[in-house]
């Protein structure tokens, strides 16, 4: 017992020491010429190395991101793969500068661990798959049927306060792995299959049939992802907030990589703060006026990384859905540039 | 009459065996056969393979997808193993994301350990002191700088978060049997010694790493550590859990070796004792090689072991061959329901490879060596 509160206050002592020795992050990462970006080690669509090993994916784009911001460079970043349970640690401890890892924000892991999450770069949540000729058009319709599950997961749980909270049967057939579901999915041991949205798109591709399978429109649960960060340095938070927040601004204006250099002349007022064509907004994130600039120009606006990664430019064909923005019906919403 | 007329003078003539014992059929109906419970081992054995032979066969080689662009032919329905996804994936298997312009340098790293290797484990090469000083000494320093790179030889350093695939298996494998070799047999001699401070420290060390599971030394490397030390002292991500790796294997390395010192007789002791030989001298030349040869079988199957357990290094997020697997059947392109079983039955092919050559070269040393011993 003595031994572990020794240890315990050892851990304690440990982390204190590391979070106040990091200083002002943005200096540590311009004097390394990279950023250390902590990425998922394999979620189609999200973070993948590709056939030569190069990370891809939208919350790698989103480290490319910064670096772009940062450098003016989106290939300066150095990708650390970290598995669910020592992602907090390499954050913690200061081996890497942003956490980037379809992370869900919630309550106990910013108040508990001491993080701060930029923003939501994807709404994502529980949703169901069922075959098309069940004639199955929303979830409530489901009553009574089983559906395949991972085991101890939240998504066992949601499932279970769903059907009890709009008073329907259902019979869970539950599975050690999402691999194994989602095979016996496919054989036809249940009616439908239940995970987060952005995993039953992926999920679908490795069907048998994928187009003879569709994914209900209910989101059952909130799951939202976004980039973590220390806390402890402001200056830091914002530049991850902002650089999310760039890039949806930059949508809503129609700034695309394509055109970014056109619009570098265009007479909209907030186009031109966000260019840094007029005020000198990156001044107060640490960096030049051009930040967002550099960010569209390397990157891409919000839409593009989207489409590209997630959406009708990837095999996964994930709906913008919730993750729309404001004027079109979604939550993707980003404080003005001013 | 001659008293020894009963003594036979010349010996009786060999009688043919009794028909039905001899031949092909009764070799091998002596062989299956031979009682009810062999007959019916038999029978089930023969309904095994017959069931599930032609599966196999149909689904590797048949109706395998040889060659294809993308996924889409091997998504089709019917389609079997989709060698087309392994073959496009290869190169990551094989390097993981090192940098596509220097894996000459990986090539160039493991084609000379291969062959140091063979010069080392080919009875009757010529030179193995030179082999070994190179493998042992030079090799491991020259690897390091042609894989990690440095800038006074003007190859670009290539961080330790690249290695991946192949390189990275074979990596934590050399080391942990190159290290734990020699650290084992330190430790079992240190666990025997006569000095108190020595043996509590190889008793300790083997207990400690012995009772706990290696995924725990793994997450105290990868987790733990970082918390205590600085990041700018807290070692490579790759070399944390290489080091617990070795660490790891020394320990049960140690314990097989004691297993042959305890074998020895007394009298090898005694006799090399009575000699005059230093402790050193009769270490090195009487107890050790009796010892060695002795627990070949155990410690190649520590090394086999080791080989196999370098798959957890996963867990920590570093990206061995089996892992570069596991996320290459993630790509949405290649998405189909039988990528996941390719990647998973040439992994297996892999590791079975592997180990079933370091299992017949082990039993083939075992022979020549034991030569003098059998009876």
């Amino acid at each position: 017992m003595t031994k572990r509160a020794a240890l315990a206050a050892f851990a304690a002592l440990g982390l204190s020491v590391s979070s106040a020795a990091a200083g002002p992050t943005i200096d540590a990462v311009k004097k390394r010429g990279q950023l250390v970006c902590g990425v998922n080690p394999g979620v189609a669509g999200f973070g993948l190395p590709d056939d030569k090993g190069q990370y891809t994916g939208f919350d790698v784009d989103f480290c490319r991101a910064i670096a772009a911001a940062v450098f003016n460079d989106p290939t300066k970043v150095r990708y650390v793969a970290l598995s669910a349970k020592d992602r907090f640690t390499a954050l913690q401890s200061g081996e890497i500068d942003v956490l980037s890892r379809n992370t869900t924000w919630t309550q106990s892991r910013e108040v508990g661990q001491g993080f701060l999450f930029g923003a939501v770069t994807y709404y994502d949540g529980q949703g169901f798959m069922v075959r098309k000729k069940l004639n199955v058009g929303s979830a409530l319709e489901l009553s009574g049927a089983s559906v395949c599950v991972q085991q101890g997961t939240t998504t066992e749980l949601n499932l279970a306060d769903y059907f009890r909270s709009h008073d329907m049967k259902y019979e869970p057939v539950v599975f050690a792995t999402a691999d194994e579901g989602i095979k016996s999915y496919d054989t036809g041991r249940c009616d439908a299959f239940t995970s987060d949205m952005s995993q039953l798109y992926a999920e679908r591709t490795k069907l048998g049939q994928p187009d003879d399978h569709v994914i209900l429109p209910e989101v059952i649960s909130k799951e939202p992802l976004g980039p973590v960060v220390r806390q402890g340095d402001d200056q830091w938070f914002n530049l991850v907030k902002w650089t999310h927040y760039a890039m949806v601004t930059a949508e809503e204006l129609g700034v695309t990589q394509k055109n970014v250099d056109d619009k570098l002349k265009a007479p909209n007022p907030e186009t031109k703060r966000l260019l840094g064509t007029e005020g000198n907004f990156g001044e107060g994130l640490g960096l030049t006026a051009d930040w967002a600039y550099r960010i569209v120009k390397h990157v891409g606006n919000y839409g593009e990384i989207f489409e590209k990664n997630l959406g009708e430019g990837s095999r996964l064909k994930i709906k913008r859905g919730i993750n729309a923005l404001w004027t079109k019906n979604g939550l993707q919403y980003a404080p003005p540039i001013r | 009459m001659d008293p020894r007329a009963f003594l036979r003078t010349a010996p009786e003539p060999t009688l043919p065996p009794p028909p039905g014992a001899t031949g092909f059929f009764a070799l091998w109906r002596a062989r299956l056969f031979a009682d009810a419970t062999t007959g019916v081992l038999t029978v089930l054995g023969l309904a095994l393979i017959v069931w599930a032979a032609p599966i196999l066969f149909r689904f590797l080689i048949l109706d395998a997808v040889w060659t294809a662009p993308d996924g889409k032919a091997c998504a089709a329905p019917g389609a079997g193993a989709c060698w087309a996804y392994v073959w496009r994936k290869f190169p990551f298997f094989m390097y993981g994301s090192y940098p596509v312009e220097h894996r000459w340098r990986v090539d160039v790293t493991l084609l000379a350990g291969a062959a140091l290797i063979v010069w080392l484990l080919w009875r009757g090469a010529p030179r193995k002191g030179l082999a070994a000083f190179l493998f042992f000494a030079v090799y491991p320093v020259a690897a390091f700088f042609l894989l990690r790179g440095a800038e006074f030889l003007g190859l670009p350093v290539v961080s330790t978060d690249l290695w991946g695939g192949v390189l990275v298996t074979l990596i934590m494998a050399l080391a942990g049997i190159v290290f734990s070799l020699p650290f084992g047999v330190l430790l079992a001699l240190g666990r025997r010694s006569r000095l108190p401070v020595v043996r509590a420290f190889s008793v300790g060390f083997i207990e400690i790493m012995r009772g706990v599971p290696m995924i725990t030394v793994l997450f105290m490397a990868n987790l733990m550590l970082p918390l205590f030390v600085p990041p700018a002292l807290s070692p490579d991500r790759l070399l944390r859990p290489l080091v617990g790796v070795a660490l790891f294997a020394s320990a049960y390395m140690a314990e097989v070796i004691r297993g042959g010192l305890q074998a020895m007789p007394k009298g090898q002791f005694e006799g090399a004792m009575a000699l005059g030989l230093t402790y050193p001298q009769r270490m090195r030349l009487v107890i050790l090689p009796q010892v060695l040869t002795i627990v070949i079988p155990g410690i190649v199957n520590t090394f086999i072991g080791l080989f196999k357990d370098t798959t957890l290094v996963a867990i920590v997020g570093i990206f061995d061959f089996l892992r570069t697997v596991e996320t290459a059947r993630l790509d949405p392109e290649w998405a189909g329901p039988t990528i996941a079983t390719t990647g998973y039955v040439f992994a297996a092919l892999f590791y079975f490879v592997f180990c079933f050559g370091m299992s017949r070269y082990s039993l083939g040393v075992e022979t020549s060596l034991q030569k003098g011993r059998t009876r």
